[in-house]
């Protein structure tokens, strides 16, 4: 049946409170523009994903090696389950960038002269591949290239193996091998100071002096195949030639920190959308029941007329689906748009071909479901209620409202209010219901914000522990092989040098039980100064003299405490295979981390005093000839710089999270507008025609102001401390949902983000309140005195 | 107290018997109708006049099928009404009632017009919304919501609402309660037209004694009961009250 008048009272209803309803269905946009964005940017970058393996071929087993002959890729693929075998040579390099004050490092990957490697193709965004008998040539990644201005035709300035060599670029790529390129070691990205290029492979065996050999082979197996198995299995063909231990996707740099950010979002999707779903809901309820309240005699006279309860009912559901339908039409549309800024960001870090942001019909069917659902579940309490009232009643206007002293007045502190106290005090505690619900959807605003905001707060100090109490110096220096005693002193004797510290670093095996973590190894001095292990407190844990340290996550990954014994198993040198127990478990933020004396080290490698790199202090106006210096040292694989890994750090902060931060802050700020706005409306409308006898009885507009706004302003205080509360409970579920494999954020709120929470509470709140005192300014005495409440 | 049958000619509309009505108003009992026992016929118009709070109000929301009785019976062309549910009750009004209220009631987000084709669209043999307003002379205001009309014009509005039904009893609390007289008056013209022209059973409250002149019967309430009953052999014409 329709019911065409119905339904135009309804749309013209909904024109006449369009502020209210435009609140709340901004909320409700917040959640699922949140929703349609985490879900749409899971969506695409998993799809984005799964085509790229798939067409570049992505392999599936990574095998390293310090040398083997090409005879050993047979036995790979011998191996049952084996698909196809690609071997490589990958070798270090210095670089002179032009336009770069240091020296910045790559990695020189080989791939078949003239044609795309048969595993992990490149995706070349210009250019051309790399020709036969053309040893200079080569493409470079995209990144490196955006980051250096550089493009064919360009060439760069090489060391390689010790040797000098002019490469000329040829083309710019991309590969799925290196979706997230960060320097080996590294967490961060340094677009400029670090680059893979790819070089044919007979220019590389032979400026590595690998002819007929390979040190990289990747593996793609069947489906199905048993990984472990063939892994176990490669391991042990590799052990003769220096193996450094096979892995799968799961240990793959690249790919890991992909799956990493996935599980991030994942863990992200549905807290924060649900919180504002849920906040849209009691906005829905607080309002429809004020409403039906308004319509009593409305909805009698409905009845009275021959409406059935079910059709009244549905009105006013039909009312709050439509103010739903705003927000999902307006949330979708907010949701694409930041679901492509947000593709656009991370384009930037995870080098796609392309990563389109996609919306599919489930997230869409879902986003609808979860909005009108939620708006259903706000209004079904009301619906009930205006489909039981029995019409006779419904055409009585509603019994005055029942008063009593409050708890202050019982308490025989009456005096402490005056009148106008006592109005907004025994009306906070007859609604108390409605009170504490807006008061609680207020909390839960400044709650998400504070949710939201801490992020930076936890980033910074992750940023201050890991480069100003840990990682102390100024630069770190690698070998390209471990060397003795004086290639220390070689390291620490270049300009501007003004303190070293040698370190050695070790890849291993480390075992527990039927656990294996691949980790680096290092070999500190005890007493040393420029690396530091730290404890919770961050106070300096000293290394002692044999045991290892191993930072907290890497302990939990293979479940051990202090005094168990690992099996260390080195994957370099005499491969020495022995137990170690752990001394010590430390705090690190980034990564995870194993450290030992250096002499226990060196003593458990069965080597001499061997050394893979040192770090330094270096004097800052000694920098240029000391980076002139690392440019003709052919020994130098490569060298990390602690200033810029800090900048990027802070360049990936602002680019993202800060962005990210600032879009849900003004989320929580729309929230608690929402709130306020609605919840005043509301009272105004209750005491509408109080306030107006207050005003024809000679009270001022600001003293009726003072009532209304006064009851408001004791709801915001309230809330305040709650929002701190649920913020704080909000931020210690993100920190457990958000540690993985790779990072750990401590929960650290700094006391500005509580100030700046509370800012933004109160300014909500102050508009809300210049918005109603508009309109209580505007309040028709006549009008609100004549007619029939 | 039996009722006289003045319309031996006209057939039994509502028998009415032993109605009794108590509120519980928080610890106190009201008793607003104490056994009420009443006929009514199609086509009259009856007036009940008496004080707030005799039961006037109560009896006609439970004869509108607004109001359940506490005890008692009422008995609508035959049927029984008394224990029925909301949804038969319902049925009933949509069926069956027009009503008129003190404060006409009217939905103000829609234009007269549309208050009445509210419920044209849900009526089984309606007149159209337009010779509703036709009969209380207001077609000309048909645009307008509340709103921008005068306290007559909202109740002639309310009466074509409650009678585009084409309604077998009208039942009006205090139609003119709200009016000046000369408003007033037109607003009862109204209702003569309807209950002339329809034949619809016409039940009008009011406290104004004036306004009995017009009815078939003025039955007096008092104390939740009937006081009296009084059959008029004159109806004068709403153009000669005068209060």
């Amino acid at each position: 049946m329709t019911i065409r008048n119905l339904d135009k009272k309804l749309l013209r209803e909904l024109g006449s409170m369009k502020m209210q309803v435009l609140a709340i269905a901004m909320v409700m946009a917040a959640g699922v523009a949140t929703f349609v964005m985490s879900f749409g940017v899971i969506n695409s970058l998993e799809e984005t994903r799964r085509v790229y393996y798939d067409e570049y071929r992505f392999a599936d087993i990574f095998v390293g090696v310090k040398r083997a002959p090409e005879t050993l890729a047979r036995q790979f693929e011998a191996i049952p389950g084996v698909d196809r075998v690609m071997t490589r040579v990958i070798v270090g390099a210095t670089l002179d960038v032009p336009g770069l004050a240091e020296p910045a490092t790559a990695m020189l990957v080989s791939i078949p002269e003239g044609q795309q490697p048969d595993l992990n193709a490149l995706h070349l965004r210009s250019g051309r591949l790399v020709e036969p008998y053309r040893e200079n040539e080569v493409i470079i990644a995209d990144s490196f290239a955006d980051a250096n201005n550089l493009r064919e035709g360009d060439t760069l300035s090489a060391i390689i193996s010790g040797h000098q060599r002019t490469l000329e670029v040829v083309g710019v790529a991309l590969s799925p091998e290196f979706v997230y390129m960060i320097p080996p070691g590294a967490l961060m990205p340094d677009n400029a100071r670090f680059g893979v290029m790819w070089m044919g492979r007979d220019a590389l065996e032979a400026a590595h002096d690998m002819d007929g050999a390979f040190n990289d082979a990747v593996i793609k197996i069947a489906r199905g195949a048993q990984e472990d198995e063939i892994i176990r299995i490669i391991d042990t063909l590799t052990k003769p030639y220096g193996g450094l231990g096979a892995y799968g996707r799961e240990h793959h740099v690249s790919d890991m920190f992909v799956r990493n950010e996935l599980d991030q979002l994942r863990a992200m999707t549905y807290v924060v959308p649900v919180i504002f779903l849920a906040i849209a809901g009691l906005l829905l309820h607080m309002v429809l029941s004020r409403l039906v309240n308004l319509e009593r005699g409305q909805i009698g006279v409905l009845k009275a007329l021959g409406f059935t309860g079910f059709e009244i009912g549905l009105y006013y559901a039909k009312l709050a689906l439509i103010i739903a339908a705003i927000g999902l039409v307006i949330g979708v549309a907010m949701g694409l748009w930041f679901g492509s800024w947000m593709a656009a960001l991370y384009i930037e870090f995870f080098r796609f071909p392309s990563l389109q942001f996609v919306m599919s019909t489930e997230v869409f069917a879902l986003a609808t479901l979860i909005s009108l659902g939620g708006a259903l579940v706000g209004a079904i309490k009301t619906v009930r209620a205006v489909m039981k009232l029995p019409p006779a009643e419904a055409m009585r206007s509603e019994p005055p409202p029942k008063f009593k002293p409050v708890l202050i007045e019982r308490l025989g502190l009456t005096r402490l209010l005056s009148p106008a106290g006592r109005m907004i005090f025994r009306q906070l505690e007859r609604r108390a219901k409605r009170s504490i619900a807006t008061s609680v959807g207020i909390a839960a605003s400044l709650g998400v914000l504070i949710g939201a905001a801490f992020t930076i707060d936890s980033l910074d100090y992750i940023l201050d522990v890991q480069f100003n109490q840990a990682e102390r110096e100024d630069i770190g220096l690698t070998l390209v092989e471990a060397g003795d005693r004086q290639a220390f002193l070689d390291l620490a004797n270049m300009p501007g040098v003004m303190q070293a510290e040698p370190y050695r670093s070790v890849p291993v095996k480390l075992k527990f039980g039927h656990r294996t973590e691949r980790i680096a190894i290092l070999g500190m001095q005890a007493n040393g100064d420029m690396h530091r292990t730290l404890d919770t407190e961050l106070t300096p844990v000293p290394l002692p003299k044999d045991g290892i340290v191993i930072s907290e996550n890497l302990a939990r990954n293979l479940q051990v405490t202090v005094g168990d014994l690992l099996t260390f198993e080195a994957l370099e040198g005499r491969r020495p295979i022995r137990n170690v127990y752990v001394s010590a478990v430390v705090q690190q933020y980034l990564g995870t981390g194993a450290y030992m004396d250096l002499s226990a080290l060196n003593a458990l490698m069965q080597e001499g005093p061997s050394v893979s790199g040192a770090w330094l202090k270096v004097d800052e106006a000694a920098l240029p000839e000391f980076y002139r210096a690392v440019r003709k040292t052919p020994s130098i694989a490569g060298l990390s710089i602690r200033k810029a890994a800090m900048d990027s750090f802070k360049n990936l902060l602002a680019e993202n999270i800060v962005q990210m931060t600032i879009a849900n802050v003004g989320f929580a700020a729309l929230i608690a507008f929402g709130v306020v706005y609605n919840s005043a409306r509301i009272s105004l409308s209750e005491r509408a025609r109080e306030l107006a006898s207050m005003r024809v009885l000679g009270f001022s507009r600001r003293e009726i102001s003072a009532i209304l706004l006064g009851e408001l302003s004791i709801l915001i205080f309230a809330a305040i401390p709650i929002g701190y509360l649920m913020g704080y409970g909000l931020a210690a579920a993100i920190v457990v949902s958000l540690d993985t494999e790779l990072f750990r954020i401590p929960l650290i709120i700094d006391p500005e983000t509580y100030g700046m929470g509370g800012l933004v509470i109160l300014v909500a709140g102050a508009i809300s309140a210049l918005a109603v005192r508009r309109r209580l300014d505007r309040l028709d005495l006549i009008g609100v005195l004549k007619s029939r409440e | 107290m039996s009722a006289p049958q003045e319309h031996s000619g006209a057939s039994l509309a509502f028998h009415i018997e032993g109605l009794t009505k108590v509120y519980e108003m928080g610890d106190v009992l009201v008793h607003a109708l104490r056994g009420v026992t009443l006929d009514l016929y199609e086509g009259e118009f009856v007036v009940l006049l008496g004080p707030s709070g005799s039961g006037k109000s109560t009896l006609v929301n439970i004869l509108g099928g607004l109001d359940n009785a506490t005890a008692g019976s009422v008995n609508f062309r035959g049927e029984d009404l008394t224990d029925e549910d909301e949804s038969a009750l319902t049925k009933f009004r949509r069926n069956h009632v027009g009503f008129v209220f003190q404060f006409y009631n009217l939905i103000p987000s829609l234009t007269a017009l549309e208050n009445v084709a509210l419920v044209t669209e849900i009526a089984i043999d309606p007149m159209t919304a337009e010779e509703a307003l036709d009969i209380v002379n207001l077609t000309d205001r048909s645009g307008h919501f509340p709103a921008q009309m005068s306290g007559g014009e909202q109740q002639r509005v309310a009466i074509a609402r409650a009678v585009a039904k084409r309604p077998d009893v009208l039942l009006c609390d205090e139609p003119t309660g709200a009016l000046d007289i000369k408003t007033g008056i037109v607003v009862l013209e109204a209702l003569k037209r309807v209950n002339e022209t329809l034949g619809t059973l016409t039940v009008v409250i009011t406290h104004n004694a004036a306004i009995a002149a017009m009815a078939d019967r003025v039955i007096y309430f008092a104390d939740g009961n009937i006081d009296r009953i009084e059959a008029n052999d004159h109806r004068v014409d709403p153009s000669e009250i005068s209060w």
